[in-house]
């Protein structure tokens, strides 16, 4: 939190002031607003019970199977050991990298304050105990809401265009020198201003349709594979296409993982562009993009 | 530093907010009867869109080198150790219920039958899941010769699998004895056998000897081991806790194709 601390923010900045005409606009719509939001409590949901599924096998193998024996097939684990000292200690492995995660991953604490040995904390999961039959309950009722929304959100912003010209990359942004000045501005946390912030830069369009058209699918996918009703449906397409059921499960890990690191940093590019502006549009609609920059050049 | 305190303690106190409204949310009855609603489309849909289409099979080269045996991998019951001592000579397994003519099949009747052999992923509801070959006749043909009749909907599988232990969810406890159900769709599927052999052996006690059902699109808890009985019903709301299995009425979906 530091870096955030030190950061010259001006959050007053951001408060409504008596802008003048043209500044104000609508900038997103009552569809996209709706669906953004219940997308977040359904990410939510699916990431809290998911680490709670998670905890009833945590193991993760490459391969159409995997189980407690398949040694050579294991690339992830979360667990608890012994040291040498004879101490338990929460250990999480990824290929032969051995990470000390006690109190966190592998051994961490109740709610009752007792060490136990568990993957992921229950302060993380959903249910907050282990419990792989709720969760399991909230996790599918989740990822259907999330289907649909997404559907929904996916053939609202085909038709009223929103996801060709205000999602997609436009070739024009891709050339390596916008792309590049977008990231030395982003670095010294230089948002555009103005007219120029009308319309998502591209690191923003990169982000969100790499969200949208790669990521968020391939999640779906991969939850899918792990059906063996769906899978006997296509007789067994899906999990062959990650290269097994065990791979597709540790796909669908691997996919909630970049979920949250986008997550983290899209909440903190909300937080420094101006909090109360991004919030506002995102629930009412309204966007102010600020004063004209005075000494800038606009860019495509 | 005072600021980042204050922040560390809104922070930790919003996480606690969260965790305890969470607790509410997950306590809450009618939350998860909302919440369980999702089974019925998950359910629906799949039959939808499956059919009688087969799970994928694989080949002897893909099998796991230990299939994981889990849930009972021996039974203490006196009945049942009996008949592992007499080499299940005098095991009898019953189709009964809703059929016209009520079976009573040895172990040597149940490999006379027509048989299939599949290479089958087991999906267990952990996460892990393992690859063996198994061989035993149809159940759709067994249950033709035994005459269902139309009133007929489910079939469930009697265990002597007495697995205890596990409180039900509500807290109302039930024999504990394993059971399990599926519907015609499953019970009539090709690939839905009784199974007396695995990898080309006779069943062992930890895979559940003398027989043990694949269910091949759902998940393992549905794969009934020590099965004793299959009996046709029209529903199975008045057994044990009456949601159709043994995990079922300790919370679990009934429908186990996801
Ligand atoms: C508490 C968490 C979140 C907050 C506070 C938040 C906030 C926002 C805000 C303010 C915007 C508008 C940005 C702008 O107008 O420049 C936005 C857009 C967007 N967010 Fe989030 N967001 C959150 C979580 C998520 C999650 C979990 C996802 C997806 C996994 C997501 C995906 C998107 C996408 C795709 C857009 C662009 C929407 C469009 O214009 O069609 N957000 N978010």
């Amino acid at each position: 939190m530091a870096s955030l601390a030190d950061t010259p923010i001006d959050l007053g900045a951001d408060l409504p002031s008596a802008a003048p005409p043209g500044r104000v606009y609508t900038r997103h719509g009552v569809v996209t607003r709706l669906c953004h939001w219940i997308n977040v409590a359904c990410i939510g949901f699916l990431i809290a019970s998911g680490l709670n599924i998670f905890n009833a096998h945590p193991s993760l193998y490459w391969g159409n199977f995997g189980a407690d024996a398949d040694d050579n097939r294991r690339w992830f684990e979360i667990g608890a050991m012994d040291d040498a000292a004879g101490k338990a200690v929460g250990i999480t492995r990824i290929g032969d990298v051995h990470i000390t995660t006690t109190g966190v991953l592998g051994l961490n604490r109740a709610s009752n304050g007792q060490l136990q040995q568990q993957g992921f904390p229950d302060w993380l999961t959903f249910p907050s105990n282990r419990d792989l039959a709720t969760a399991r309950r909230w996790h599918f009722f989740f990822a259907w809401l999330f289907i649909l929304n997404g559907l929904t959100y996916l053939i609202y912003g085909l038709v009223t265009r929103h996801l060709q010209d205000e999602i997609w990359p436009k070739l024009k942004q891709l050339a390596p020198a916008n792309l590049w000045h977008d990231i030395v501005s982003h670095a010294k946390l230089q948002f555009p201003r103005g007219q120029a912030d009308k319309h998502y830069h591209i690191l923003q369009r990169l982000a969100y349709s790499g969200m949208i058209f790669v990521l968020l699918p391939l999640m779906i996918v991969t939850g899918l594979s792990m059906s063996p009703g769906f899978n006997a449906a296509l007789g067994g397409f899906l999990p062959s296409l990650f290269g097994g059921r065990a791979s597709a499960r540790s796909i669908h890990f691997i996919t909630m993982d970049l979920t949250i690191a986008f997550i983290v940093i899209h909440v903190a590019m909300v937080i420094l562009a101006g909090p109360y502006n991004q919030l506002r549009s995102m629930i009412t609609g309204r966007y102010d993009v600020g004063p004209e920059p005075t000494a800038r050049k606009d860019r495509p | 530093m005072t600021i980042f305190s204050r922040r560390g303690l809104i922070g930790v106190g919003a996480g606690g907010l969260l965790v305890s409204g969470c607790d509410r949310l997950s306590g809450s009855m009618g939350a998860n009867a909302f919440v369980a609603k999702a089974e019925r489309a998950t359910y629906g849909w799949q039959r939808l869109i499956g059919g009688q289409t087969l799970a994928q099979e694989f080949t002897a080269a893909d099998i796991s080198p230990i299939f994981k045996a889990n849930g009972s991998t021996d039974l203490k019951d006196d009945d049942y150790r009996r008949h592992v001592d007499e080499g299940f000579a005098n095991w009898r397994l019953k189709i009964d219920g809703l059929v016209a003519r009520p079976l009573s099949l040895s172990l040597a009747d149940l490999r006379r039958l027509a048989a299939r052999t599949q290479i089958t992923r087991h999906d267990c509801v952990e996460g892990w899941s393992a690859i063996g070959q198994w061989t035993g006749p149809q159940l759709g043909p067994i249950l033709k010769a035994a005459g269902l009749l139309p009133t007929a909907n489910y079939v469930v599988f009697h265990c002597a699998d007495n697995y205890g232990g596990e409180i039900s969810k509500g807290g109302a406890q039930s024999t504990g004895l394993y059971y399990e159900s599926v519907d015609l769709a499953d019970a009539f599927h090709p690939q839905t056998i009784v199974a007396t052999e695995m990898n080309g052996k006779p069943l062992t006690v930890a895979h559940g000897a003398p027989c043990r059902m694949r269910i091949e699109r759902q998940l393992g808890y549905k794969q009934a081991k020590y099965v004793m009985r299959i009996e046709a019903v029209d529903s199975f709301a008045h057994m044990e806790l009456g949601k159709g299995g043994y995990w079922e009425d300790r919370g679990y979906e009934w429908y186990a194709g996801i």
